[in-house]
């Protein structure tokens, strides 16, 4: 806790968590450090659970997360510092699914792709495709958006095996775009290589695309609220100033060049 | 030494006095280093041994719970002053000193989130079993959601399911691969540059597989992801572009050289007189080398064999990058695979210091280095029977 404290106070922050969030992370510690060149921010990956890991072992000032805290993990937190970490919601991600450029799918539902993801559907022909097995393509467990699609899209089922798990959403682009018959998932933000289809919530409704305005607005079924967590016991100066700077107009235009996207104006205080 | 003899005794003094001749202190300091070296190395190996197996510990003695499911009732924070300190102390899980540090106000939250964390856990048949028993690790169970017992490994999930022994099958499928690819090749060109080739060429040969030793694992499993992977898919159509068969291949060319240096040695070192009188007997180069020298060779290049498979299987980078990473227990060497290396360098990172999750991985660990030990001990004492037979020399 004092080396966590010590280092906010001398102007360093460290941030370490989700590697959905590393680049749009990275981005942010780049224009801030631009304008309050005092201020030192070290931003590293290597997934929310790590994140998480790091925040209660108080070796991180800030934890980025892809989902939200657990009850266990808040239990953790507790215990090591006597507080719950303060929650920020700092952008919202539409979860993109991924298929190979020459694949005829347009479209396709949360149920089809439940169906995909847990091997219950194995070709493209059920689901309205050409007649070839599927390759599913799957990120690493420790991964947020690991658990975020399987909590929201496999409603809590596990993965099939048969799922090929990948370091980041960069090598499932890589690999999706390499293999015609495959399919992958993965943060809107990563954007050329492969085909991103439109969802429909129900099969047959109506598909839309992740988009700034689908997302914000609620209409693209598979999105979520990307977190920053911290220990209230270092929520101030500089680091709080830097919390803030990121939840305005500023911080939030670097959301937009990412490719992810702002979050409503409601959220923002 | 008819000197040493009449003295009759083995000592041979402080610092070499006796030994008749100059003492050589600094001799005598190197010897004790180089002693004292060889001691570390031992002593290292078994603190290894004794780290891995101490975290993995409370698995193996079956101590340890991965159930889901609180295991006792959740009570209410308005019911705090009800109990009785230490029973508080153990509801919230705390140790004595823990305890003592913690304010009024900390208890209740933590007992709050009591509350939510039975909130949270899933309501299932398997909530309350303990998925770190040896039953579940090794055996098929019918989970939640499965029309069939499975072998399965999801350790972050709802249920944790750790079964280790698609993992296992997983190693032993790659490391059977690598040595199928590598042993032959490597024998073959060990027993070329030993036996037949020119001198001349052998300067260029042997370098230059040497030299494929020193290609990181990282790069030949880049190259494996890369240039292998679209090649082999090219040329055999499966239809997973990584799996046990790209990564094995890659991995046989890690273990490639490893399996060659010690085999041309044990080839180099079978006396030239051998090669002679068979070709004084009539017999062509070729049949010297193969018939002669090869079987008088053999605990060497038993022994190369024996390393080659350590290497194999301990090899991490390679398999984390060719191998697909998929969990899949079926013995197709065309199916995407996952190994015990790049489980755990895949996932110790994310766990929590202490867990089921993180003593499990270190389980897998000391499997590995079972393993290992297993497979060098077994080599070892092959290759004393073998040597003792091709001497002529029997017990």
């Amino acid at each position: 806790m004092l080396a966590g404290a010590g280092s906010a106070r001398a102007g360093n922050i460290t941030v370490k968590g989700s590697d959905t969030l590393v680049i749009l992370a990275q981005k942010w510690a780049e224009v801030y450090m631009q304008q309050s060149p005092a201020t030192k921010i070290q931003v590293t990956g290597g997934g929310t659970g790590t994140g998480f890991a790091a925040l209660q072992n108080q070796t991180t000032d800030l934890c980025n997360a892809s989902r939200k805290i657990r009850a266990k993990e808040i239990e953790a937190c507790v215990k090591a510092f006597g507080k719950r970490p303060t929650e920020y919601k700092v952008a919202l991600d539409g979860l993109s699914i991924y298929v190979h450029e020459s694949n005829p799918i347009e479209q396709i539902s949360i149920e089809e792709l439940e169906g995909i993801f847990t091997a219950r559907i194995r070709n493209w022909k059920e689901v309205g495709g050409t007649d070839q097995p599927i390759v599913v393509y799957s990120r690493e467990n420790s991964s947020g958006t690991y658990e975020f699609f399987k909590e929201h899209v496999l409603k809590g089922k596990d993965f099939a095996s048969s799922a090929q798990t990948l370091q980041g959403t960069a090598q499932v682009l890589q690999a999706v775009a390499g293999e015609p018959k495959s399919i992958g998932y993965g943060g809107a933000a990563y954007g050329a290589g492969a085909k991103h289809i439109k969802v429909s919530k129900e099969k047959g409704g109506a598909a839309v695309e992740p988009s700034e305005e689908t997302v914000v607005g609620g209409a693209y079924p598979i999105w979520r609220y990307l977190y920053i967590y911290v220990n209230p016991a270092l929520d101030k100066g500089e680091v709080a100033a830097y919390l803030n700077w990121i939840r305005s107009d500023a911080g939030q235009k670097v959301v937009k060049d990412i490719g992810y996207f702002p979050l409503p104006k409601q959220f923002r205080q | 030494m008819p000197h040493r003899q009449q003295l009759g005794r083995r000592s041979e003094g402080w610092m070499g006095l006796e030994r008749g001749y100059r003492a050589r202190p600094g001799e005598w300091i190197a010897e004790k280093l180089i002693f004292l070296v060889s001691l570390t190395a031992m002593v290292m190996i078994f603190l290894i041994f004794v780290f891995v197996t101490r975290e993995a510990l409370p698995i193996l003695l079956g101590r340890m719970s991965s159930a889901a499911a609180l295991e006792t009732a959740v009570i209410s924070p308005s019911r705090m002053d009800t109990l009785s300190p230490e029973a508080l102390r153990q509801y919230l899980g705390l140790t004595p000193a823990e305890f003592a540090g913690k304010d009024r106000e900390t208890l209740e939250l933590l007992m709050e989130l009591k509350e939510e964390i039975a909130a949270e856990a899933p309501e299932d048949k398997d909530a309350t079993v303990n998925t770190a028993a040896w039953r579940y690790l090794l055996f098929p169970h019918r989970w939640t959601g499965y029309d069939h017992p499975v072998c399965i490994w999801q350790p972050v999930s709802a249920i944790h399911k750790y079964n280790i022994v698609p993992l296992i099958v997983g190693s032993l499928k790659t490391t059977v691969v690598a040595l199928l690819f590598a042993v032959p090749l490597a024998l073959a060109a060990a027993l070329y540059v030993s036996q037949l080739s020119s001198p001349r060429l052998k300067e260029w040969i042997k370098p230059a597989i040497e030299l494929l030793a020193g290609i990181p694992s990282v790069v030949l499993g880049f190259f494996g992801l890369i240039v292998m992977a679209t090649f082999l898919q090219n040329v055999f159509g499966y239809a997973s572009r990584l799996n046990a068969f790209v990564a094995g291949i890659a991995l046989g060319l890690a273990s490639l050289p490893v399996i060659f240096s010690i085999a041309e040695d044990a080839l180099t070192s079978v006396p030239r007189t051998y090669t002679e009188a068979a070709l004084a007997l009539g017999s062509s180069r070729w049949r010297a080398a193969w018939q002669v020298v090869l079987p008088a060779a053999v605990p060497g290049v038993f022994a190369a064999v024996a390393l080659g498979f350590g290497r194999a299987i301990g090899e991490t980078m390679v398999v984390l990058m060719a191998s697909g990473n998929a969990s899949i227990l079926s013995w197709n060497l065309f199916d995407s695979t996952r190994t015990i290396t790049a489980t755990i360098a895949a996932e110790l990172a994310e766990t929590v210091f202490g867990g089921h999750h993180y003593r499990l991985l270190f389980l897998l660990g000391a499997v590995l280095f079972a393993v290992t030990f297993l497979a060098n001990l077994a080599g070892d004492l092959v290759i004393q029977r073998l040597k003792k037979r091709l001497e002529g020399k029997r017990a």
